[in-house]
């Protein structure tokens, strides 16, 4: 990878990123939209962890859930969203940092790790489903078992309850979350804690020997994408009014990887775009009944693992460069000039 | 004395569920470390084939051991020869593209019987033990897990295509030096494995109500059984079935069945953590 110059990343990022957020209303409604950037987040939470750490969560959706309950129950408490807000962003990095110490300092990899997280979903999962009870009750907050909590506080403006942020504002306000979100995630990965993290994903052990604490960092990654879950899990429930158990359910989870896969991993764009784009097409699959959508997802995802591993952005990337490269054979002439002034800025 | 007769056939019948679902499994990742996430499909397969062939009039004893078995066996031939052997060897696209299978299963069984519940009833009536009423058809889930355990054992132990098998897990290379076609041997096993979880499928069909996403319920169970199993096939499986049917039961009998399964997933967690290589990695070392 080629580091370019920070301003000029950052720039281009929230340039192209504001012109996105203010042309795509003409094209999808605001509504569906809204729940696309929702899951792009989402989608980025388990690409930060999963393309950048080499952590194969299965249970990112167990943090997207917990986000979205807490909001849902501190919200129904507090009768304000900000506190709510920060909560959900705070409690499943906690619960993501226990687990991690658990998982990371157990040295459980690969399969160990993707059936510890299954396992752990599952619990969230059972649990939830469980507590219909009138027993199961937090402060004023009702846990409601497989009906969910409804009727909650939605959001507000900071300070005063009265003031709800729904329609078009909550789009622009999950726009810039998004935004923010990325930002942080790139910045993250330009740091030294990103480039070690990438290097533990490649090699762990010689990381291990260069003096890294390995176990500590991935503790760390680990919940820091189960933040960026759980505030994705906080702008859901607030945009569809109502948590469920089903935000636990594997088949969310099955998603998220789905959109990490087919958006390419190891990009940070790959995600939002997988996520966007199956997320869009589920909303136009819905509304026919003659294929189910189960199984249209589970040929995509079987015809990516076999023929597209490496995703849609990177395959975009290779075709575009491969498109330019041409350039230069056809000229060759101009070959030799060309490719030391590219090796040179390179270098730079 | 009557209670305590029941508690022990409902462990009993824990364990042989256990094993049952986990069996299939065993034989896929525990020998060929090949990790089917669409494990709990074959399984929700063999019960749908299991209600087919009965209500097309076939005896239900002859749906459940045969006809289930090998059709959902030979599906696992079909998906073998089509995905699997492209990927053996990558422990994740194998995860994914399994995962991918088992989203299809589960949208294709849901667009041929729609979302609903199927069942048929059980085929072997209770009756009572002082006060209490047993289900007789546990004994029969408890003899097919017994015979099941055992012939697995005597099949891989004694005859030449259970060692052949073994050998092959071991090393492909030698194997194939030797005249055997790694390729023939893998998808056979795969057969095998595929066959197994139709199996499950099917003699659990009368207990339970089949819904397309059913097989979501068995696969975590059996990942941890097999997981928790540890590197010896029959040993680990018989083992980790023994004790996570022990904490289920016992958490389900003073609790509530719901606390008694996210016991026996908390209890997973802790084995895991404790002991990575599962029981057989640490205890029982070189049996099979």
């Amino acid at each position: 990878m080629i580091l370019r110059s920070a301003k000029r990343e950052y720039g281009t990022i929230i340039v192209a990123s504001l012109m996105l957020m203010f042309l795509l209303p003409y094209l999808v409604n605001t509504y569906t939209l809204t729940v696309i950037l929702i899951y792009g987040m989402l989608g980025t939470s388990l690409g930060l962890i999963w393309g950048f750490g080499g952590i194969l969560c299965f249970g990112q959706a167990a943090f997207f859930g917990l986000g979205a309950y807490t909001y849902a129950v501190s919200s129904i408490n507090f009768g304000e969203s900000t506190g709510a807000m920060l909560l959900s962003i705070v409690i499943p990095a906690a619960f993501a940092f226990c687990l991690g110490l658990v998982i990371f300092y157990g040295r459980l990899n690969d399969v160990y790790l993707g059936v510890m997280t299954l396992v752990v979903t599952l619990i969230l999962f059972k649990f939830i489903n469980s507590t219909a009870g009138p027993q199961y009750i937090i402060g004023k907050a009702k846990l409601g078992g497989f009906n969910g909590i409804p009727g909650f506080h939605t959001l507000n403006v900071p300070g005063r309850p009265e003031d709800y942020i729904y329609g078009d504002p909550f789009y622009y306000f999950v726009a810039c979350a998004l935004i923010i979100v990325f930002l942080l995630v790139t910045a993250l990965l330009r740091s030294s804690f990103g480039r070690i993290a990438v290097g533990i994903r490649e090699n762990e052990t010689r990381i291990g020997l260069m003096g890294y604490d390995s176990r500590a960092r991935k503790t760390i990654l680990f919940s820091i994408g189960a933040a960026i879950a759980g505030l994705a899990g906080a702008l859901f429930a607030n945009w569809g009014e109502i948590v469920t158990p089903g935000l636990f359910s594997l088949r969310q989870s099955a998603e998220i990887i789905i959109w990490c896969i087919v958006g390419g991993l190891g990009t940070r764009v790959g995600p939002i775009v997988g996520a966007a784009a199956l997320t869009y097409l589920k909303y136009g699959l819905g509304q026919q009944s003659i294929v189910d959508n189960t199984l249209i997802f589970g040929i995509i995802l079987i015809f990516f693992v076999l023929f597209l591993p490496k995703g849609l952005v990177p395959w975009v990337v290779s075709v575009w460069r491969s498109v330019f490269q041409r350039k230069f054979v056809r000229r060759p002439h101009n070959r030799r000039h060309r490719s030391s002034r590219r090796d040179l800025s390179r270098d730079i | 004395m009557d209670l305590s007769f029941v508690l022990l056939i409902e462990l009993l019948y824990a364990i042989a569920s256990l094993i049952l679902i986990s069996s299939g499994l065993a034989v896929v990742f525990g020998m060929m470390k090949v990790i089917n996430l669409a494990h709990g499909e074959f399984i929700m397969m063999g019960g749908f084939v299991t209600i087919v062939a009965e209500n097309a009039g076939v005896n239900v004893f002859v749906a459940m051991l045969l006809v289930a078995p090998i059709t959902v066996g030979l599906i696992g031939l079909v998906v073998e020869r089509l995905i699997i052997r492209h990927l053996y060897g990558r422990l994740i696209d194998t995860m994914l593209a399994t995962w991918g299978l088992s989203l299809f299963f589960v949208g294709l069984v849901t667009m041929i019987f729609g979302n609903t519940t199927t069942s048929i009833t059980t085929p072997i009536t209770g009756f009572s033990v002082g006060d209490y009423q047993v289900n007789g058809y546990n004994f029969f889930v408890i003899l097919v897990a017994i015979s099941l355990v055992t012939s697995m054992y005597i099949f891989l132990k004694t005859t030449r295509f259970g060692l052949i098998a073994r050998g092959t897990m071991q090393d492909p290379d030698i194997a194939a030096a030797l005249g055997y076609s790694p390729a023939r041997v893998y998808m056979a096993t795969f057969f095998c494995g595929s066959a197994l979880s139709g199996l499950a499928g099917a003699v659990l069909a009368p207990l339970v109500g089949l819904v397309p996403s059913s097989g979501a319920t068995y696969i975590a169970k059996a990942f941890i059984t097999v997981i928790g199993g540890g590197p010896s096939l029959i040993f680990g499986l018989v083992s980790s079935s023994a004790g996570f049917g022990l904490v289920n039961q016992f958490f389900t009998f003073y609790i509530s069945p719901v606390y008694g399964e996210v016991a026996l997933l908390i209890s997973a967690v802790v084995l895991l953590r404790v002991m990575p290589q599962g029981i057989t990695g640490k205890y029982f070392r070189g049996k099979m």
